[in-house]
């Protein structure tokens, strides 16, 4: 099936078979290989990416879906020649990763909340819930969401 | 050393990379032209295979080769067995395709390979394959009704044994005795980055090249070589970025290792396997399962005299990594206590289910939750607070080294080279201020309210020899580039090197670049696991260092025409005191070639146009020591149970551990956080089981529950650092540490709580039904009046 999508901000026309995954669209047809699978089924939350904003599972999603949307990776958040963004360095800082696995579909969870008109520590803290991540121990991404979205809050008082 | 990186919290090198998504993980590595293999895996747990038919799956479109065993010819021998023993009774490694019968559900009995996953998992489902299911072997008692392995009476694998002093004697004499039914059943590491091997051949060059999410890619390198008949010249392993390892990846070899480079090799291609969570589930090893009978001989004082276990430990349907799980359960059983009298037998049972390979802790939580939970019944029957139990029976400080008496699998005596146990304790019961928390317990327990309070200690033998190289390098530019043989899993090893080579070598972290690799022109060594890559590459790194920062100053000496002792090296320059001369690394390192290249400084070098010979500047040195060195921690855990649902929630958690000197404080923090948090899982949530057929139930995570953020208890972390007198760093091992005590303290924690109900906590992990029938089935005590 041709599909045309819109991913990190540029269009891309696909063949696709109707079952591919988002995921395996976005990992093996255009190469940006960091969004992660881990589980396949919807549980871990590594292959999160945004489409049209929101987070979304991209290993439930099928890439036949995505047409006429728009999908952000986590290849997007910094492009290359770019700094990190806050929530990056949030995380290099409080030592939020260890192998970096879970990270993105993490880093895309809490992007969606930050753009939320009003983003909330809870519900970053929320987001956070639906990601597994095994190496942590959840100390330093927590302490992400309070260093990042205590800021917001007072910038953007509910 | 002196050095001002180590010790500092430096953030890691390696995060830049990985939060831009520019991580590089085996399955990363795929292009469109690669092909996928697929295994169709035994969907039996015991079974004879009476025929296989792949005709069908052959003729898919686009698949490009179905083979079963019969297609690998000698190759499709018993795989390795990592450490023999004499303990191995009958020791059975898997065959990479089964045959003529299959042990576990999930063996792999064909492989495909295809134009892509898809296809090759539509070609799997043409695959006919006929049984004749056996009686499986899933219980301990199903021993008498089947065989894992037909020569294998009663599927003993090994006999594990040792003693100290003499238990029997020691028993009869003393006061006081009990004895107590103990299990804790099947978990797994589960690292977030499943298993997965890409490998691609060059016909031109007839090299192979392999990339595997493995813990030890110079083993497989080294082994593969001889598997496949390879010469090491033609064979290059790299573990890329490795999505988490705990353990399961330090399986030397999986079928798939081996047959992915097979497969790339036969068909002149790029060939990769990227396994799914279900496969996984199924087909990855595991660990913890054990069933202790546990006696312990002690005083009106609580003083413990004798200990005794005789255990049955789960090894799975082949035992590839031999006897170390159950082996290292008995050596580190005693911990931190003194028994005078102790001994273990530990029954090494095949079963019909994935084997047993070490998964991080590797058989120290099972022996820590025997020794604690005694110590706890003895309180009980005392009528002690189980802390005042712990501290009656530490190993003095004075007693450093302090020989236990016992042999470590590899052959080493486990000898603690030093620690401070009640020192320790003291700190970590100060934390959780015991008398503050009986007074709000006791509030609670009138609002209804359950709540308890348990405590456990550790030792964890890390550091495992014999020994790790290291070659360190200054390159023109200025770099020092640092290679060595253990790769990391998401420890850090990047960063952590990097601040050891910069403080003996005088400059900036930054300037330093760390690379694993599998041997070839450089050191070699062995892999990352039984938390030794500090410990032993660490040290090779130090050494190195060493030996590179004196080449470094004997060149400049010659340069300077001055004595060694009259320069410095700070900040990455070279200086000489007391004059304003000075050269930094890259000019020096230039200055030591004296052919000119294009584009090179514009000033020429001290030797610019001589015809001197260039200086090396690389030295490669090894680390050895056969000896493991002791880290050592305490943990206390607050619960509350709510006895309705059976929940366990933890309030409070504290932890303090002492692994020596600490490196990177942040990357110690996480390691201890990881394995904290992998622990409560452990403890309370994780669990692999199956029916009475051998079949998994637990195969998604809907049914294999990891922990979350919201089961990180609020937590104090603190440490002592008593550093190991046996190497240079003062180093010891802390990758397993953070898991090790967890479920005991949770144990001694739940029953506190429930005392009112009469509870004993005999069986790890305790999930909420768990709990709620506990209470159902226990007697509660008569109330107090
Ligand atoms: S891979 Fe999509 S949720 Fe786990
Ligand atoms: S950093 Fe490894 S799974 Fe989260």
């Amino acid at each position: 099936m041709r599909i045309t999508v819109e991913v990190n901000g540029r269009t891309r026309e696909s063949d696709v078979e109707p079952r591919m995954l988002l995921c395996d669209y976005l990992r093996h047809e255009l190469g940006l290989t960091g969004t992660h699978v881990g589980c396949e089924h919807g549980v871990c939350g590594a292959c999160t990416v945004l489409v049209d904003g929101e987070a979304v599972r991209s290993c439930l999603t099928l890439a036949v879906q995505m047409s006429g949307r728009s999908v952000r990776t986590v290849e997007d958040l910094a492009p290359e020649g770019e700094e990190l963004t806050e929530i990056q360095l949030a995380f290099r800082k409080h030592h939020a990763l260890q192998c970096g696995f879970c990270t993105p579909g993490i880093l895309m969870s809490l992007t969606a909340e930050q753009n939320r008109p009003a983003p909330s520590r809870e519900d970053a803290l929320d987001s956070v819930r639906g990601h597994i991540c095994r190496c942590t121990g959840y100390r330093g991404i927590k302490r992400v969401v309070e260093e990042v979205f205590a800021e917001s809050d007072a910038e953007n008082p509910r | 050393m002196t050095g001002k990186a180590t010790g500092t919290p430096v953030e890691r090198v390696e995060d830049e990379r990985l939060l831009r998504g520019l991580g590089a993980y085996v399955d990363d590595l795929v292009t469109p032209e690669t092909l996928h293999a697929y295994f169709v895996r035994s969907v039996h747990a015991n079974a004879r295979i009476t025929a296989i038919d792949v005709e069908q799956a052959k003729r898919l479109n686009g698949v490009r080769a179905v083979w079963t065993g019969h297609d690998l010819g000698d190759l499709n021998g018993p795989l390795p067995l990592l450490a023999p023993h004499p303990d191995l009774i009958a020791p059975r490694t898997q065959l990479p395709l089964a045959v003529d019968r299959v042990r576990y559900v999930g063996e792999a009995i064909v492989m495909i390979v295809a134009d892509n996953r898809y296809r090759a998992e539509d070609a799997a489902e043409l695959v006919e394959i006929d049984y004749e299911p056996l009686p499986a072997v899933v219980e301990f008692s199903d021993s008498g009704r089947g065989r894992v392995h037909d020569d294998v009476a009663d599927n003993v694998a090994a006999v594990v044994h040792q003693s100290r002093g003499d238990v029997e004697a020691a028993l009869a004499a003393a006061p006081h005795q009990l004895t107590l039914d103990l299990e804790i059943e099947r978990s797994g590491g589960m690292p977030m980055e499943g298993r997965g091997v890409h490998a691609t051949w060059d016909r031109r060059t007839g090299r192979l090249h392999v990339s595997d999410s493995t813990q030890s890619h110079v083993a497989i390198r080294q082994g593969l070589s001889r598997i496949l008949g390879l010469p090491l010249d033609r064979l290059e392993v790299v573990a890329p970025d490795v999505g988490g390892g705990f353990g399961t990846k330090i399986m030397l070899f999986y079928p798939e290792e081996v047959l992915v480079p097979l497969a790339a090799m036969r068909l002149e291609a790029a060939v990769a396997w990227t396994e799914d969570r279900y496969e996984h589930f199924i087909s990855a090893n595991q660990e913890r399962g054990q069933v202790h009978q546990a006696t312990v001989g002690y005083d009106a004082d609580g003083k413990l005299l004798a200990v005794r276990t005789a255990f049955v430990h789960d090894t799975g349907a082949y035992i590839p990594y031999g006897i170390a799980v159950p082996a290292v359960t008995g050596t580190h059983l005693p911990g931190q206590y003194h028994v005078p009298d102790y001994e273990f037998t530990g029954r090494v049972i095949y079963t019909s289910k994935p084997p047993v390979s070490p998964y991080r802790g590797a058989g120290r939580p099972q022996g820590v939750f025997v020794i604690e939970r005694l110590i706890g019944a003895v309180a009980k029957s005392l009528g002690l607070e189980p802390s005042e139990v712990r501290r009656r029976n530490f190993v003095p400080e004075d007693a450093f080294p302090y020989d236990t008496g016992l042999d470590l699998h590899d052959g080493s005596r486990a000898i603690y080279d030093s620690g401070r146990y009640a020192k320790g304790f003291q700190l970590a019961m100060g934390h959780a201020d015991l008398p503050a928390f009986r007074a709000r317990q006791k509030e609670r327990r009138n609002e209804g309210r359950f709540t308890g309070i348990g405590s456990a200690t550790y030792v964890e033998g890390t550091g495992v020899g014999p020994y790790e190289g290291c070659t360190a390098a200054l390159n023109p530019n200025g770099r020092i580039v640092v290679e060595v043989s253990v790769p990391s899993q998401g420890q850090g090893h990047a960063t952590t090197f990097a601040q050891v080579a910069a403080d003996v070598l005088g400059c900036d972290p930054a300037d330093v670049v760390v690379r694993s690799t599998s041997g070839g022109a450089g050191a070699v060594g062995h892999g990352t696991f039984g938390s030794r890559a500090a410990v032993m590459a660490g040290n090779a790194v130090a050494a190195a260092a060493t030996t590179l920062r004196r080449q470094i100053l004997d060149t400049a000496a010659e340069f300077f025409e001055c004595a060694v002792e009259d320069l410095t090296i700070d900040h990455g320059l070279v200086r000489v005191a007391g004059t304003g001369a000075g050269l930094s690394l890259a000019e020096l390192a230039t200055g030591a070639n004296p052919i000119r290249y294009p584009a090179g400084p514009a000033a020429p070098g001290p030797r610019a146009g001589s015809d001197a010979p260039p200086i090396a500047l690389s030295a490669t040195e090894y680390f050895r020591q056969r000896q493991w060195v002791f880290g050592s921690g305490a943990h206390v855990a607050e619960v509350e149970v709510d006895p309705a649902t059976g929940k366990t929630t933890l309030l409070n958690y504290v932890v303090v551990h002492d692994c020596g000197r600490v490196l990177n404080p942040l990357v110690v923090d996480g390691q201890i956080l990881g394995g904290l948090v992998q622990g409560i899982g452990g403890a309370l949530l994780e669990l692999f089981t199956f029916d009475d057929t051998g079949q998994p139930t637990t195969t998604s995570y809907l049914d294999f529950r990891l922990p979350t953020v919201d089961d990180l208890p609020p937590l104090v972390l603190d440490e002592l650092q008593t550093p190991s007198p046996w190497n240079p760093l003062g180093i010891k091992g802390t990758g397993e540490a953070g898991i090790i005590p967890v479920a005991a303290a949770i144990a001694e924690a739940i029953e506190d709580a429930l005392e009112p109900f009469g509870v004993s906590v005999h069986r790890m992990p305790m999930t909420s039904p768990r709990v709620r029938h506990l209470i159902a089935t226990s007697t509660p005590l008569p109330k107090e009046s």
